[in-house]
């Protein structure tokens, strides 16, 4: 026998309870682990977005596209390294439940921009020299099951060939992956003066530009050029870090991190008061148990330890099942059913480890009023309460 | 220490409470000595003082006035932590209503005083299934208090009181929760206890019954010993 068997023993007097704070926290962090690591795929886009890199949309709305002129005037624009532009095609596969994100871009730029999108050599040359080649994310190709050399048909909700056909036909020759997870892998692309060569109406236009900058310090002076230089035009522009950009982007959406955030406080809050609550109650039941400990020799320090162990011990306890049910749950199935959607979903070392520091911090908050009322259990009022 | 010098010496030992304005005085001006191999029964009506004089032997509460020493070495000045080291060297306690810690088996709960020594492993379980063989509840080692005759868990008490091998045991109303048969047994243990391993024993009792087994006999009334007997 140890204190550590002292100390189960006591966390696990009354079983019933014990399960039930174990539970409590167990769900605490379940819910932790799991919207802890979509909030992070969700704003994957964020942290992957580069610190050099800079998007310029239409002032009115991301989604008015400008004139592709535009292009070459910011690439003239004094501390700009490379410009590129991307148009939103809003495309699904087959059905019109199978949306796919799908871009038309200016290629060689846009990967000079987009350096950690990596393919093998061949496959990008041959994505360069072929005009109705369809670049395809890795993701994609693993959900739908295409390969190379595969004729895929697009259609698209908003553009229409001169044809009359909304109906775009491909061919993958190339496919993309990220160079980390967290570098998203699951839409398509294709060259945008295929594009604009078929396109029935709105030609010579940019859904947005996308440019790098020779030195992020120099970013705002750059942003402010280029709306400068744009200013009282037709489109006026609004140029941001990609951050900003991605992060204004989400926003659209509400503001995920506080809803989630939200969340995960009050489960806290609440997992904080149960236990508080039921660790004082616990200790309160057993001040005769302290006094007699302390009769035997028992320092203060050392019941403190005791006590304050037992709620570090059920943090973890119940923490880590609750962390490893949401990794089984995350890693094992939500992840791999929404890799279209959200893809790299998975409960990182990152979230891990931040969920352990909470553990701790937990076990702490709830475990120190115990612990300082048992460590100042007076011997003999104590021992007076038969 | 030679056999002549007293265990336990006490100089005018004062204990007094509060309530509110008021203050209650226990106890003041004791004087006594206490040799080393004594029995010694304090008996005594309610809120005489017994268990208050008790609690000032065994360091867990500290005198208003006056001194208490203990093999030469003065204990009322020590601190709490000091304290604590002296008790889990010195004395072992046994209480009326047995207090043994109810989520552990009898010999997790001998152990317990153990956990407070550097006797580590196979001694330690050694020491655990000699102190239970003494009080003659080895074959109960495993059972925990619950399982346990109110007689039985007394000996469980014991013998987690002499584990440690302390010079003294402290025993408040030891037998005050047991039927007639049971506190003999345990008073007999007690005896033999003194007698055989030549431990001191301080013995709180109601019971002039149990009082009998003790070589002296003392009496406290309003603060004050009234009568000593010894059948030295």
């Amino acid at each position: 026998m140890n204190d550590f068997t002292l100390v189960l023993k006591n966390l696990f007097r009354k079983k019933l309870r014990a399960i039930l704070l174990l539970f409590s926290i167990l769900s605490a962090f379940l819910i932790f682990g799991a919207l802890g690591s979509f909030y992070k795929v969700f704003t994957a886009g964020v942290e992957v977005a580069a610190a050099d890199r800079l998007i310029t949309v239409n002032k009115i709305n991301f989604t008015v596209s400008l004139p592709l002129a535009y292009v070459n005037r910011v690439r003239s624009i004094e501390g700009v390294r490379n410009a590129s532009h991307a148009s939103w095609f809003g495309g699904y596969y087959q059905d019109p439940r199978k949306q796919v994100q799908t871009f038309a871009i200016e290629a060689d730029t846009y990967l000079a921009a987009y350096s950690e999108l990596v393919m093998p050599d061949e496959q990008r040359k041959a994505f360069m020299e072929t005009r109705d080649c369809l670049l395809t994310g890795i993701d994609l190709v693993d959900q739908y099951g295409w390969k190379l050399g595969d004729s895929v048909p697009i259609n698209s909700n908003i553009w229409q060939k001169k044809d009359g056909s909304s109906v775009w036909e491909f061919t993958i020759c190339a496919i993309f992956d990220g160079d980390k997870e967290t570098v998203p892998a699951n839409y398509l692309m294709f060259h945008y003066d295929y594009f604009n060569e078929n396109l029935a109406f709105a030609r010579d236009k940019a859904g947005w530009i996308i440019l790098n900058s020779e030195d992020p310090a120099m970013n705002d002076d750059i942003s402010k050029q280029i709306d400068t230089l744009f200013a009282n035009s037709q489109a006026e522009t609004k140029t941001s870090t990609e951050s900003a950009f991605n992060k204004a982007f989400l926003q659209q959406m509400g503001n995920i991190g506080l809803i989630l955030s939200s969340v995960i406080g009050a489960a806290f809050a609440t997992i904080l008061m149960i236990v508080g609550t039921t660790m004082v109650m616990a200790v309160s039941e057993r001040t005769k148990e302290i006094a007699v400990m302390k009769t035997l020799g028992f320092r203060t320090g050392r019941i403190f330890r005791l006590v304050l162990s037992e709620s570090l011990l059920l943090a973890l306890l119940g923490g880590l099942i609750g962390l490893g049910i949401a990794w089984a749950l995350v890693d094992l199935a939500i992840g791999p059913a929404l890799s279209g959607f959200l893809p790299g979903m998975r409960l990182t070392a990152d979230i891990a480890l931040l969920a352990i520091v909470l553990m701790l911090a937990l076990g702490l908050i709830t475990g120190i009023l115990p612990a300082l009322k048992a460590m100042n259990v007076a011997i003999v009022d104590a021992l007076g309460k038969n | 220490m030679s056999k002549t010098e007293p265990l336990y010496v006490l100089r005018g030992l004062s204990k007094q409470y509060s309530r509110g304005k008021e203050t209650i005085p226990i106890f003041d001006g004791l004087d006594m000595e206490i040799a080393n191999g004594e029995f010694m029964a304090i008996m005594g009506p309610s809120g005489s003082g017994k268990t208050t004089l008790l609690n000032q032997l065994g360091g867990i509460d500290a005198p208003t006035t006056g001194e208490v020493i203990f093999d030469g070495r003065r204990i009322d000045n020590l601190g709490q932590g000091a304290l604590a080291k002296w008790r889990s060297e010195n004395v072992g306690f046994i209480f009326q209503f047995y207090n043994l810690m109810p989520t552990l088996t009898a010999a997790q709960n001998v152990e317990l005083p153990l956990l407070l020594s550097p006797v580590k492993g196979a001694e330690r379980k050694k020491r655990v299934a000699t102190a239970l063989d003494i009080v003659g509840i080895g074959d109960r080692a495993k059972h925990y208090p619950r399982q346990l005759s109110g007689g039985q868990q007394q000996r469980v008490a014991i013998a987690r009181a002499i584990v440690a091998d302390p010079k003294v045991l402290l025993c408040d109303e030891p037998t005050g929760d047991l039927d007639r048969t049971s506190a003999d047994e345990v008073l007999e243990m007690l005896q033999l206890l003194n007698t055989k391993m030549g431990k001191t024993i301080i013995m709180v009792t109601h019971d002039p019954a149990a009082a009998k087994y003790a070589k002296t006999e003392l009496f406290l009334d309003k603060g004050k010993f009234i009568k000593k007997g010894s059948k030295k």
